[in-house]
C-alpha cells in the first residue's frame, strides 16, 4: 500500500504536498508514548498519534517512517509540519478516530507491527 | 585505534523544541559516512534517548560523536542533578519526568533501557551533585 492509498483510505488532508506519496507503507501503527515508539517503531511505518510537537516529526524521521497520521481533525503545529517538510516527512490529517484509522488500514491488508 | 571524527553538540536543559535536532544531525553524519542501516537504526534510537535525557532530566550537558574504524561511540556528560538509584533508573517503566515532559509523550521510563537495549557496550556514571556520564559503543563488525 502507498502513501497515496492511505490517504485516500482515511479521507486524509494531505499536510505536506513536497514529499513523494508513491513511498511504500511497510506496516500501522498507533501510540502516543514516544520512548515506546523508538522502541517499537519500524522504517516504512504508518504512525497515528495525537501528538502534534515538533518531536513526532524527529522520531519519524530517525526510525525512517513513511507516514505521520494525526487522528480526529487536531492540526498539527506548523512549526513541525516546516520540520517535516525539511526531513521528507509525510504528515496526514484525518477526521477519523485512530481506531478507525487502523480498522480502515487493516480491513485493506496493511500490517500490523 | 584511531578517530576517524570527533563532533560535539551541546544539549539545552528544557528544550523540548530543540530536542532531537543533534541526534538527526548525528544520524545524517552517520549516513554520509556510510554506515549500515542497522547500525544506524540502533545508533538513532539510543542517541535520540539519551538527547532526551539530557533535555528532560539534566541541567544540560554534551553529547559526544566519535567514530573510528571498529565502533561509534556516543558519549552524554551532563552537569547534574545526578540519578541516586541507577538500578531503579534503569527498570523499565520508572521515570521522573516532569508533568510537562509527559504531557508531551515522555517519561514512558523506556529511555535507559532502550539504550542498553541497542548498544553494544552500555556504560552509566552517575554521582547524585555532581553529574552523570553515558558511554555508549556500536560495534561496526
Amino acid at each position: 500500500m502507498t502513501v497515496e492509498e492511505v490517504l485516500e483510505l482515511i479521507e486524509a488532508k494531505d499536510m505536506t504536498p513536497e514529499t513523494d506519496k508513491n513511498t511504500e507503507v511497510s506496516c500501522g501503527y498507533t501510540c502516543d508514548l514516544l520512548s515506546w515508539v523508538m522502541a517499537h517503531g519500524t522504517a516504512g511505518m504508518a504512525w497515528v498519534t495525537v501528538q502534534t510537537h515538533m518531536n513526532v516529526i524527529a522520531v519519524a524521521s530517525l526510525m525512517e517512517m513513511a507516514a505521520v497520521i494525526i487522528p480526529e481533525g487536531i492540526e498539527m503545529e506548523a512549526p513541525s509540519l516546516e520540520k517535516a517538510k525539511e526531513e521528507g516527512i509525510t504528515v496526514l490529517e484525518s477526521p477519523l478516530t485512530a481506531y478507525e484509522i487502523c480498522a480502515r488500514l487493516a480491513a485493506k491488508g496493511l500490517a500490523g507491527k | 585505534m584511531a578517530v576517524l571524527l570527533e563532533k560535539n553538540f551541546p544539549v539545552e536543559a528544557g528544550a523540548f523544541t530543540t530536542a532531537g535536532e543533534a541526534s538527526t544531525t548525528i544520524k545524517r553524519t552517520l549516513k554520509q559516512l556510510g554506515i549500515g542501516p542497522e547500525v544506524l537504526r540502533r545508533v538513532s534510537v539510543a542517541c535520540y534517548e539519551v538527547e532526551l535525557n539530557l533535555v528532560i532530566h539534566s541541567r544540560g550537558g554534551t553529547l559526544t560523536l566519535l567514530v573510528d574504524p571498529e565502533k561509534v561511540t556516543l558519549i552524554s556528560k551532563d552537569v547534574g542533578p545526578g540519578i541516586p538509584d541507577i538500578e531503579k533508573a534503569m527498570t523499565e517503566g520508572f521515570s521522573t519526568a516532569s508533568d510537562e515532559a509527559r504531557t508531551l509523550g515522555f517519561g514512558a521510563g523506556m529511555g535507559l533501557p532502550n539504550m542498553k537495549r541497542n548498544a553494544s557496550e552500555f556504560d552509566i556514571q552517575s554521582e547524585v551533585g555532581v553529574g552523570t556520564t553515558i558511554t555508549m559503543s556500536f560495534a561496526l563488525k
